[in-house]
């Protein structure tokens, strides 16, 4: 036989160019160097983008949460963020059992409201009980009682730009930083504006049959720890964006204006805005 | 090129005839390297996921008092803080490891430490953005890899053991733990036990962590009620996902180790190049005349 070989003899440059070009990849010491930058959160952001459109292609505006029943409901309902509103209107609020309670609806309607819990308990109820997954990945069942938020909106009726709902809550959550930074202020006092708690929702979400404005919780009225008086149930989604002590409720047509325009307390500090994974 | 006949040329006569062979299509070498990368930014990234809720549960829902493992730390009768790990009932100290590890010269109360998160910090947002590009990127470059394995027949003939194998099977498994490889004509398949292993990582295990992924989606739950029913509930999947991650992890660590044994330069140029040599089998009786 000729010595004709058929293969290119291995170019050993080539190669180890080639394996310290993946190595270099996939060695992540740089990693937090490229999540850091500009592009490389705008990069990352690509497979967020990505769940948000497939999802949307997945889910039918008819499907359903799974409902549990009422043997499965959680002993003890993992409260979480704020469990105790320091505000003091809130706390105003909270002494008298909330009586005093008005929710406001305001932004792209038509007809304002300003609704009492009493107001609210008279319009057409569901209960559903339901599964909430926290984003840090435990999860707690329980069995929540409120009124559809579509029933609400249809009430208000909202205008033809409408494309959002956006959930102003009691609590805050940090305050932010004084513009004049030398005012004296006495010890630990909190300086600055403060940051309450916000999120929104598109309307394919706040008019699917499970989105519901909760007033009670396995069958007693919401606990502060929970969000007395009114939380959100957004089922298809996790935790962070089912809004707890909603104060307003504000339609609009756009999420520029709400915190740093990202839609959301947690959303404006990196996480997604469509938590539905 | 993926379905001809494997191209084959011998060195010159006289030595001992050592054979090419053209071993890996570049779709699978490509496929193979963007594997390497989606999953150790999915381990990463995951378990700086898992740090943010350091402990697994079976069923629905969390079970606070009694989760099935928990990777949290606790203090000794001394005082002194140490990094614990429960399964079921019992506890282990994992100090430095697990629960209990050093972060920038300091002592850092986290289940897995910062040197195998992505973000090495803890930073759950930062994480799961990690994780869902590079799964896309993963799910994407598995259909691709398992489109073309399945049309051009290379899965088939690479991962399913052919009848002769199945008959020969005890004997192979002495021969794999005695770390001796097949040469000459068998050398040009894998053997049975490498075959079912990629056989069941390319078809159980990948897809049993894109399943169990999806199963913690509560807009896919509304979407494939049924995911759940198969897992046993959303913690159940999250369960599931870690277990299947634990045992990929162990397959990494054996095929790296086998491919060092068995010969790393020639299974690295054969899985960058596609050419992978074979040493004669002096003791075939067929097998010289090709």
């Amino acid at each position: 036989m000729k010595r004709r070989l058929a293969i290119p003899s291995p170019h050993r440059r080539g190669f180890l160019t080639g394996v310290a070009g993946l190595f270099g990849t996939a060695s992540l010491g740089g990693c937090d160097r490229i999540a850091e930058s500009a592009w490389g959160t705008r990069t990352l952001k690509v497979g967020e983008d990505a769940n948000l459109y497939v999802q949307r292609l997945l889910l039918k505006p008819t499907s359903m949460a799974r409902e549990f029943s009422d043997a499965d409901i959680s002993t003890w309902f993992k409260p979480n963020g704020t469990v105790d509103p320091e505000d003091k209107p809130y706390k105003a609020l909270a002494a008298n059992q909330f009586s005093a309670f008005k929710l406001r609806v305001d932004g792209l309607v038509e007809h304002p409201l300003e609704l009492s819990l009493e107001d609210l308990r008279v319009l057409p109820t569901r209960t559903q009980i339901t599964r909430h997954d926290c984003v840090e990945g435990w999860s707690a069942i329980g069995k929540w009682t409120g009124v559809p938020l579509a029933e609400v909106l249809n009430k208000a009726a909202l205008k033809p730009q409408a494309r959002y709902i956006v959930f102003h809550c009691a609590d805050t959550m940090e305050y932010a930083s004084a513009d004049s930074a030398d005012e004296q202020t006495d010890g630990d006092a909190p300086t600055g504006k403060p940051i309450r708690y916000y999120e929104s929702i598109d309307l394919t979400d706040a008019f699917h049959p499970q989105t519901i404005l909760a007033y009670d919780m396995n069958g007693k009225p919401l606990p502060v720890s929970n969000g007395a008086p009114l939380r959100l149930r957004v089922e298809r989604q996790l935790g962070y964006k089912q809004a707890k002590y909603i104060m307003r409720i504000e339609v609009a047509d756009t999420l520029a204006h709400v915190g740093q325009g990202n839609g959301g307390y947690w959303e404006d500090n990196g996480y997604e805005w469509y938590a539905g994974i | 090129m993926a379905t001809s006949q494997m191209p084959v040329a011998t060195e010159p006569p006289g030595k001992a005839a050592r054979q090419w062979t053209f071993r890996h299509p570049l779709v699978i070498r490509v496929a193979h390297w963007i594997n390497v990368v989606c999953l150790a930014v999915l381990l990463m990234s995951g378990l700086q996921i898992f740090n943010a809720h350091p402990a697994l549960y079976w069923g629905s829902k969390s079970t606070f008092d009694s989760p099935a493992l928990a990777i949290t730390d606790d203090q000794t009768d001394s005082g002194a803080s140490r990094g614990v790990v429960q399964i079921g009932g019992r506890t282990f100290d994992t100090t430095g490891w697990l629960g209990l590890s050093t972060y920038r010269g300091e002592s850092a109360a986290r289940a897995f430490p910062a040197w195998i998160t992505l973000p090495a910090s803890q930073n759950l947002a930062t994480g799961r953005r990690w994780h869902f590009l590079f799964a896309w990127a993963f799910v994407i470059n598995g259909l691709i890899y398992l489109l073309y394995g399945i049309g051009s027949g290379q899965l088939r003939r690479r991962i399913v053991p052919d009848g002769d194998q199945i008959r020969h099977f005890g004997a192979s498994i002495r021969e794999h733990l005695l770390l001796r490889f097949p040469k000459g004509e068998e050398a040009r398949r894998y053997n049975v036990l490498q075959k079912l292993t990629y056989l069941v990582v390319v078809l159980v295990l990948l897809p049993l962590m894109l399943l169990t992924g999806l199963g913690m989606s509560p807009g896919v739950n509304a979407a494939f009620p049924f995911i759940l029913d198969v897992f046993g509930g959303r913690q159940s999947a999250r369960t599931i996902h870690f277990i299947t991650v634990n045992l990929l992890v162990l397959f990494v660590i054996v095929h790296v180790l086998l491919v060092i044994v068995s010969g790393l330069w020639n299974n690295m140029r054969s899985m960058v190049t596609g050419w992978y040599t074979i040493e004669p089998d002096k003791h075939a009786e067929t097998g010289a005349s090709r």
